[in-house]
């Protein structure tokens, strides 16, 4: 079924924040935000703006009439900055004027005095320095200490991942409009309703049932709208309560940019060690994550960095080590795959320098070392695995040894064009780590004239969710998708949601919608088998027609619905979903936290150009274990688009601050994301179809993040062709590969001599 | 007062000339399909297509990034936005978008739909699959990883290759890829032309001249789009002509990149010219862009900038006030970091160089972190002028993002003349070219990486240039 948002999308129908019809009266917001990373505020004069023709109001946070605090996991994050600022971005205040040219205008007329304190941008200095956001975190698994004396080889080293930006096209916004009785409706473009609804209340001071947040649909979210939408939406939400007028805001592109966190950099110090025959035997890590300046969700991203810290492998003693420093960078946030891609890369690394070290090729410690169901992870789930099905049918679907000799031939026969290959495999685990996020509500409701409409919490931003409930629902109700509508995510339809995240939304949302629409169909059955004067049970509705016994009767679902109402029975259904067997103790870092895994392996084959250092993808050639796909048309674009994501972030898109926590890749100039032509020129996807049950909604697994970390396999492609052509080389683990290291790789001597 | 056709009205408004078009059709007219993404010609979410009648009566299209483009330069012309391109129930484009999938959270969807509908409107002989590629190559998607929207292209290529003695217009309306209005444009641009040929293009006293606006409008946004004392040179076709007159070539100051890349000229006289053009920021950019422009922006990493140092062009300036007219080449224009010989009445309105001949060897080079729609980390051009016997006559040496300006490397240059290219050659060349730069570390690469670069760069011209080497 195609994605129900793609005909007005295609028509340019479909209504985005910045979209809403504007209600007379509106004001328009803009953020004055610190210029300096970290001082102590000595003066803020808004003078000269408030005197300005327009202008309506200027906010700081003494105007704050609740609590000045936004913090989801830890309150560690003032809206406002008060008498410190902690980074560059953190908003001062705000100005509300009658348009948005004049708010912004304004904007440059207010000034602030700081008197500048030291700034950290390194995780490892805050680290040295006690600037920790939480305290660190420990998986252990069997004893690394004595597991050392069995190993043939021990390799250790160090291994940065940076940061990435979201560059969702649709920016960051809300919209809040007074309500009577002193309440708020906020439109906000955000990923987690209730967190915005959590938020504002916290800084309003009005109690959560005063507060309606309103979500049609997102311009692209990845996480960056997971907590970090509350931000505006609790600005707007002040502005209109202080005014008593609409507020809007929509972020200009830089203001986004430099005024909300990104991926999690990581700094990783690791150790691995290997039988004689290349069995992994035991692995540490020590991840520094850097947090940015308040915790936002990076102790839960932090977390999940420990939860596939060994991505898809056994390995029987691990001893890994998370720790959230605090530095002067906006606070970093989620992002597609939440801190696992951070902790897979590591493993990659560790096992690509062991073999390189002994002059064996990955894929041999790769292939050795793959999950098999009944393996224990470092925090005790034991897994049901598909790790080396994928692998082995990418292997032979792909030609893999062709592959290579071709390459070799190529290498052999260019001189400066350059082939490399990799293998990339993965195992994601599915669920919120937290486990009591694993709930979520859906309401329907059958009108009297046969139609549904379908509330969730699941907010829509391209995955096509709402697509999948629309399925579950024309499924379970064996009507026409016609007779759908999933209506717009709102928190007076459905209370205390879970954000749309970790992959879970369509699982968790879809089970809650299956479960409303399986009770409505219990009582439609109940009322036919009254009309129709048999046992319910012999009732069943096909494509809307009632059957009993297996025959067709002449009662519709329209005659069924109508008589139902007229018997007084309700055709309104609130469906709760709670994913069952999950558990988590985190004061022993052991449980089964997962309802599943997602597996895959990818195949990466890239050109260098080594005059140039710059280089093309040519394939990406992938196994994914689908489960059954119950929408293979979008489940491949979520393969596709998250892959070319992981790609992004392992090759161009550099996110860049100054030593004074400025941002300097601020713009779509200077900070590049794939285009069309930078795109792999082939992906091939084979579905691995797998029957047994599972927990995802119709046995069809979650696909939202697990793709991302194929993109890792580009990483380390782009490395073997390095080394194809200057085989001393033997770059950093440095991610992203962006053409000046692959340059400096190719020519280390050359760059030494500029570098001095 | 300035006056278009927004998809099939006429609109006229009195809003300052320096307005945006975005602002004006989202916020002025409430067509909210045009969406904002990036407002400096990155995403190509806001892309709109610019209609234009040429010498034939027809109307040619060209993409453009509507946040970029200021009304001024929408003043009798057919602007068509996504609402634009709507029949009853899909269109082919749309339809193809929605059956592969293309659209995922659809923000970045309008642009693609507009781009595609310009590549529709395209009078090729032979539409490609690959020209339909190049027409969203201003079109980020940060949800599909593209595939699908290649998918969805094939499926309208392939629907464009039916095409035979129609035109293109009358093509996509009989097949449900455009709506039926488009046939009656040409008409009514012609009488909006009539009507608009007494209202004059400057203001009294107009104080800034503006190009394609592609460059003015991300750098002095705030500043622009109040301005009504704008004088547009794309609306004057003496500024827009591409001549050449003996072996040299003559260019108006209003000639846009993808002017350039059409004209005949260019194409018999420069190989591999397509691929030159294709590294040259995205179609709609290029649609409006002018070379002027980007010599007068004076960026030191300006593409357009580097070739022609390298080509030796000449620059012929107009006055707005009282300065004479005078002519000046492009090697001595800049003094210092976006500082030229330049007074302020003063602008381009022709460029000419002498176009190469047999005996010319031009290359250009640029390295960015993505090959396509991005700034160059280095960027360089080379022409040498050989003699029969190979020995270099003239050089030309240029490099970008060096140094506070786009470098002419004059020592360097020098040292090549009178001598026959070889592999010590190239080592003296790198080296010299050494001590003529002085790049800075930056967002776009370090200083040793920037050095590192042009070294290779130059390796690379002369690899192409005398791949027996």
């Amino acid at each position: 079924m195609k994605n129900i948002d793609s005909y007005s999308h295609t028509r340019g129908e479909s209504v985005y924040l910045d979209d809403i019809p504007v209600v007379q009266g509106t004001l328009y917001a803009a953020c004055f935000d610190s210029q300096i990373a970290h001082g102590s505020i000595e003066h803020v004069d808004i003078t000269e703006a408030e005197k300005m023709v327009g202008v309506v109001r200027i906010l700081t946070y003494k105007d704050i009439t609740g609590q000045n605090q936004i913090g989801g996991i830890i309150p560690d994050e003032p809206l406002f900055a008060e008498h410190h600022v902690h980074f560059c971005g953190m908003p001062i205040a705000l100005v509300l004027a009658e348009s948005d040219e004049i708010a912004r205008k304004a904007v440059k007329k207010i000034s602030v005095q700081i008197t500048p304190l030291p700034i950290i941008t390194n995780p490892r200095e805050a680290f040295a320095k006690g600037s920790l956001t939480i305290p660190s975190r420990k998986f252990v698994l069997g004893n690394t200490e004595d597991a050392w004396k069995q190993c043939a080889y021990i390799f250790e080293g160090v291994a940065n991942t940076n940061g990435q930006e979201h560059l969702y096209i649709e920016t960051q916004g809300a919209y809040a409009l007074p309500a009577e009785q002193g309440g708020l409706k906020i439109y906000s473009s955000t990923q987690g309703p209730t967190a915005v609804q959590r938020a504002v209340s916290k800084v309003t001071g009005l109690p959560m049932h005063q507060i309606e947040i309103d979500v049609t649909r997102l311009g692209g979210g990845f996480g960056g709208k997971e907590d970090q939408a509350n931000t505006w939406a609790a600005l707007c939400a002040l502005g209109a309560l202080v005014t008593k007028r609409p507020v809007k805001y929509s972020l200009h592109r830089m203001e986004d940019m430099r005024m909300t966190g990104k991926r999690n950099p990581y700094t990783t110090d690791y150790k691995i060690g290997l039988s004689s025959d290349f069995s992994i035997l035991a692995y540490e890590a020590t991840f520094y994550q850097n947090s940015g300046a308040a915790a936002d969700l990076s102790p839960a991203i932090l977390e999940r960095t420990l939860f596939h810290c060994t991505n898809s492998y056994y390995i029987p003693n691990v001893t890994a080590t998370a720790i959230s420093c605090k530095t002067h960078l906006p606070p970093n946030t989620a992002f597609r795959g939440f801190g696992g891609p951070q902790g897979m890369f590591v493993i990659e690394a560790a096992i690509v320098q062991a073999a390189e070290k002994l002059g064996v090729d990955a894929k041999i410690i790769q292939s050795k070392n793959l999950l098999q169901t009944g393996n224990e992870l470092p925090y005790g789930q034991k897994v049901v695995s598909e790790a080396i099905p994928c692998w082995e049918k990418a292997v032979k679907t792909y030609q893999l040894a062709e592959l290579e000799a071709q390459i070799n031939q190529f290498n052999n026969n260019n001189k400066w064009l350059k082939k490399g290959l990799s293998l990339m495999p993965i195992c994601f685990g599915i669920s919120f780590t937290n486990t009591l996020m694993n709930q979520a509500r859906a309401l329907v409701h059958i009108y009297t004239d046969g139609s549904i409409v379908i509330s969730t919490g699941a907010v829509e931003m391209g995955q096509g969710v709402n697509t999948k409930i629309l399925q579950v629902a024309a499924h379970i109700l064996s009507v026409s998708t016609s007779r759908i509508k999933v209506n717009s995510t709102n928190t007076y339809r459905i209370a205390n949601t879970s954000p749309s995240a970790a992959s879970a939304t369509a699982d968790l949302n879809g089970r809650a919608t299956q479960i409303a629409c399986e009770a409505l169909l219990d009582r439609l059955k109940n009322v036919a088998a009254t009309e129709l004067n048999v046992l319910p049970e012999t009732i069943t509705i096909l494509n809307e027609i009632v059957y009993a016994n297996g025959e067709p009767t002449d009662l519709s679902w329209e005659k069924l619905v109508i008589t139902t109402h007229n018997k007084r029975i309700s055709l309104s259904e609130h469906g709760h979903y709670a994913t069952p067997e999950i558990h988590f103790d985190k004061t022993k870092e052991k449980g089964h936290p997962f309802a599943y895994h997602v597996y895959g392996t990818a195949i990466t084959t890239v050109t260098l150009d080594c005059l140039r250092g710059t280089y093309t993808i040519d394939a990406v050639q992938l196994v994914h274990d689908f489960g059954t796909s119950m929408n293979p048309l979008i489940d491949r674009g979520q393969i596709e688009g998250g892959l070319v994501q992981g790609i992004g972030w392992m090759t161009m898109e550099e996110v860049v601050y100054d030593a004074a926590g400025k941002l300097r890749s601020n713009a779509l100039s200077t900070y590049k994301v794939p285009d069309i032509y930078s795109v792999p020129s082939v992906i091939d996807i084979t579905f691995l179809e797998t029957v047994q049950d599972n927990l995802a909604i119709f046995k069809s697994k979650a696909v939202g993040e697990p793709p991302l970390m194929y993109g890792i396999g580009t990483y380390f492609a782009i490395r073997n062709a390095i080394r194809s052509f200057n085989p001393a080389s033997c770059p950093a683990f440095d991610a992203p590969f962006t053409p000046e290291k692959v340059l400096l790789a190719l020519y280390p001597e050359k760059a030494n001599a500029y570098n001095q | 007062m300035i006056k278009f056709l927004l998809n099939n009205n006429i609109v006229s408004t009195l809003l300052p000339a320096g307005t945006l078009l975005l602002d004006f059709v989202r916020y002025h007219q409430h067509l909210h399909g045009t969406k904002i993404g990036c407002r400096e010609g990155d995403c190509g979410a806001c892309t709109v297509l610019v209609g234009s009648l040429n010498t034939q009566g027809q109307v040619v299209y060209r993409s453009a990034t509507s946040c970029l483009m200021p009304i001024g330069n929408a003043q009798g012309k057919h602007i068509v936005t996504v609402e634009g391109t709507n029949i009853q129930g899909l269109n082919f484009i749309q339809q193809a978008f929605s059956n592969e999938g293309a659209s995922q959270c659809g923000f970045c969807t309008p642009g693609f739909m507009v781009s595609l509908a310009g590549f529709c409107l395209q009078a090729n002989e032979e539409p490609t699959y690959e020209q339909g590629i190049d027409a969203v190559n201003g079109n980020i998607c940060r949800c599909t990883g593209y595939k699908s929207i290649e998918r969805a292209i094939g499926t309208i290529a392939n629907k464009l290759t039916t095409r035979q003695q129609e035109s293109a217009v009358d093509f996509a309306v009989n097949n449900q890829i455009l709506p039926e209005y488009f046939k009656r444009i040409p008409d009514k641009l012609m009488a909006l032309q009539t009507e608009l040929s007494v209202v004059p293009n400057n203001p009294a006293s107009p104080m800034s001249i503006v190009g394609g606006g592609t460059d003015l409008y991300v750098q002095k946004h705030d500043s622009m789009t109040e301005r009504n004392d704008l004088y547009f040179a794309q609306r004057e076709s003496h500024l827009s002509e591409i001549a050449q007159v003996n072996d040299l070539c003559f260019l108006g100051s209003g000639t846009t990149v993808t002017d350039i890349a059409e004209s005949p000229i260019f194409k018999a006289h420069f190989e591999e010219w397509q691929a030159v053009i294709k590294l040259v920021s995205s179609t709609p950019i290029r649609n409006m862009a002018t070379l002027a422009g980007n010599f007068i922006n004076a960026s030191p990493i300006g593409d357009f900038s580097i070739l022609f140092l390298a080509l030796d062009a000449q620059l012929q300036f107009a006055s707005m006030g009282n300065t004479q007219a005078r002519q000046l080449p492009l090697r001595k224009l800049y003094k210092g970091y976006k500082q030229l010989d330049k007074q302020p009445d003063e602008y381009v309105e022709r460029i000419f160089f002498q176009l190469p001949d047999a005996q010319t060897k031009v290359n250009f080079e640029k390295v960015c972190k993505r090959t396509h729609l991005d700034i160059a980390s280095v960027n360089t051009a080379i022409c040498l002028h050989l003699h029969s016997d190979g020995t270099i006559a003239k050089a030309g040496l240029s490099a970008g993002g060096v140094a506070p300006v786009p470098a002419f490397l004059p020592k360097t240059s020098a040292y090549m003349e009178g001598k026959v290219p070889s592999r010590q050659l190239l080592n003296e060349v790198c080296a010299l070219a050494q001590t003529e730069i002085a790049p800075i570390g930056d967002v776009r690469g370090s200083v040793a990486y920037k050095r590192l670069l042009l070294d290779q760069l130059i390796e690379a011209h002369f690899i192409k240039l005398f791949p027996k080497l």
